[in-house]
């Protein structure tokens, strides 16, 4: 237990070095998302009353494609040099290079909300009817969904040729009731009509399955080779 | 084996041919949506026999992966023999008959749950090591053919019924098309990823996927009791000569499967002996590559 949160830590803190150095993940979400958002204000009328229902939807799928961009290099930096090689040669928990992954690119996407957030709350005139708190929980349940998923198929197109396209045909199918419910959720949140709380729920069991699900099989994928 | 093939072959091909006689000929027309509901008797047996493949795949993905450590086989089979036996024990106390949607038979939940352990021991008994492999990759493809024979038969039908090609909201619609992403995936992921690895990276996007069943099945659950949609057909009670039809229909659907599954699985077989035999060409010379293949096509036979 000690050793895995070990590696962990050192390679959180590695990641998230190399990230505030080079900025090169970040830089590129930021920028993609925001050319998401500015390419919806064209495509749809921002000040009809109708932006409070379908501002949920375009949100995440903003967050969710520039996700993507983020994930699609989690795993490219070790590559380089054989660093992936040297992993498995070593004695190290491979759950531990799997949570810190997780952990770095849920700390990623999770500064790319907070800094896209107040953008969707400007181009959008958005004004919260239900209660707004609620949105956390969303948000941080939501992102762990697509971050944890996307970190272990992220793995799993090492492998394959076209990786880059092969992430998004995996991710996305399976993210589906995740999707669901951070849509749903926001948009219950947003309009205030009805309660968040099952969407809450169903974002949770779904986090608890797939958490579980992927560390019980990342040292199978990882060592697949 | 091949006559074998080749008169099992016809016989379906009668079987298939009679169920369509009763379908168009012995059914009795429907009371209120006329012949047109004479397309259940080619959707449902195509719905069930697509669920049936994706549940032999999720089973022999498990298996397949199970096998990795001695250890984690024991622990699965454990798992498995307990779902059973907490399954069907289950299924008979009141408190559980409650939860069970109207007109559900506890026996036949039972049953269906008993089909786990029993799939389970049979597969692994009947597909040693790689097979294994194969029969997944074999009933995700046949799977996803027939699943989208259900959602090409389901707009036609839903057209002249409810007036509507789709209702996006309705759970059987969506949560299928979902399952046929999914596995569509699958299959994307085994033709773009030809490392030895394949196997194993696709028997974890198997289990991933078949996690995500309920899920997306309570996600959309949710969403359509807040939103009600036109009502899907079904309930109340079935003439019994339609249910006899659709039976045999089914039936005549799962031989026609298994006669897919069949080829498919000799193909790929065939496919990865003459792979074996090409690599060990490469590397020993024609002599011993025709002996390392002796194995797999003896039993291939």
């Amino acid at each position: 237990m000690n050793s895995l949160w070990a590696v962990t830590v050192a390679t959180l803190v590695k990641d998230i070095r190399l990230e505030w150095r080079s900025k090169d993940a970040l830089n590129s979400m930021l920028f993609f998302s925001l050319l998401v958002v500015v390419i919806f204000v064209f495509s749809f009328d921002p000040l009809a009353e109708e932006s409070r229902h379908i501002v949920g939807g375009l949100v995440w799928i903003a967050f969710l494609f520039a996700a993507v961009v983020a994930l699609n290099q989690t795993w490219a930096r070790e590559l380089r040099n054989q660093v992936l090689d040297a992993y498995r040669v070593s004695p190290a928990p491979a759950n531990g290079l799997f949570l810190a992954k997780t952990l770095g690119n849920f700390i990623f996407v999770c500064v790319l909300e907070a800094l896209m957030t107040p953008l969707f709350v400007i181009f959008y005139n958005l004004h919260v009817l239900g209660p707004a708190w609620q949105l956390i929980p969303v948000a941080l349940l939501g992102t762990w969904a697509l971050v944890v998923n996307g970190t272990f198929f992220a793995a799993m197109s090492l492998r394959t040729r076209n990786r880059e396209i092969m992430l998004p045909l995996l991710l996305f199918p399976v993210s589906i009731p995740a999707v669901i419910g951070m849509v749903a959720g926001t948009t219950a949140i947003l309009t205030g009509e009805n309660s968040a709380h099952f969407y809450i729920v169903l974002l949770l069991t779904y986090d608890v399955v797939f958490t579980t699900a992927s560390l019980a099989l990342f040292k199978a994928i990882l060592h697949a080779e | 084996m091949k006559k074998l093939f080749l008169i099992l072959a016809g016989l379906t091909a009668l079987f298939l041919a009679y169920a369509t006689y009763l379908a168009l000929k012995v059914a009795p027309t429907d009371a209120l949506q006329g012949d047109v509901y004479r397309i259940i008797y080619y959707h449902v047996p195509s719905a069930w026999t697509a669920f049936l493949l994706f549940f032999i795949n999720f089973i022999a993905s498990v298996q397949y992966l199970a096998r990795t450590k001695a250890s984690l086989q024991k622990a699965v089979q454990w798992v498995v023999i307990a779902i059973g036996v907490i399954g069907v024990i289950a299924t008979f106390l009141p408190q559980v008959q409650a939860l069970l949607p109207a007109g559900m038979r506890p026996s036949a939940v039972a049953t269906t749950v008993l089909a786990i352990p029993a799939f389970y021991f049979l597969l692994g008994w009947k597909f040693p090591g790689d097979r294994m492999d194969m029969l997944a990759l074999t009933a995700a493809e046949v799977g996803v053919v027939f699943c989208t024979i259900v959602l090409v038969t389901g707009p036609i039908w839903a057209r002249p019924v409810w007036g509507i090609w789709w209702a996006p909201g309705d759970i059987r619609l969506t949560s299928t098309l979902v399952l046929w992403l999914i596995y569509v995936s699958y299959l994307v992921l085994r033709r773009f990823s030809n490392s030895a690895q394949t196997q194993i990276i696709a028997a974890a996007l198997a289990v991933f996927g078949a996690l995500d069943v309920p899920l997306v099945y309570f996600s959309i659950w949710f969403f359509r009791t807040q939103h009600p949609q036109p009502v899907i057909g079904g309930g109340g009670s079935m003439d019994p000569r339609m249910l006899h039809t659709l039976l045999i229909s089914w039936m005549a659907f799962l031989c026609f499967a298994f006669l897919v599954c069949w080829s498919r699985f000799r193909l790929e077989l065939l496919k990865r002996e003459a792979e074996q035999a090409e690599a060990m060409e490469s590397l020993v010379g024609a002599g011993t590559a025709a002996k390392a293949s002796v194995p797999l096509s003896r039993s291939a036979r």
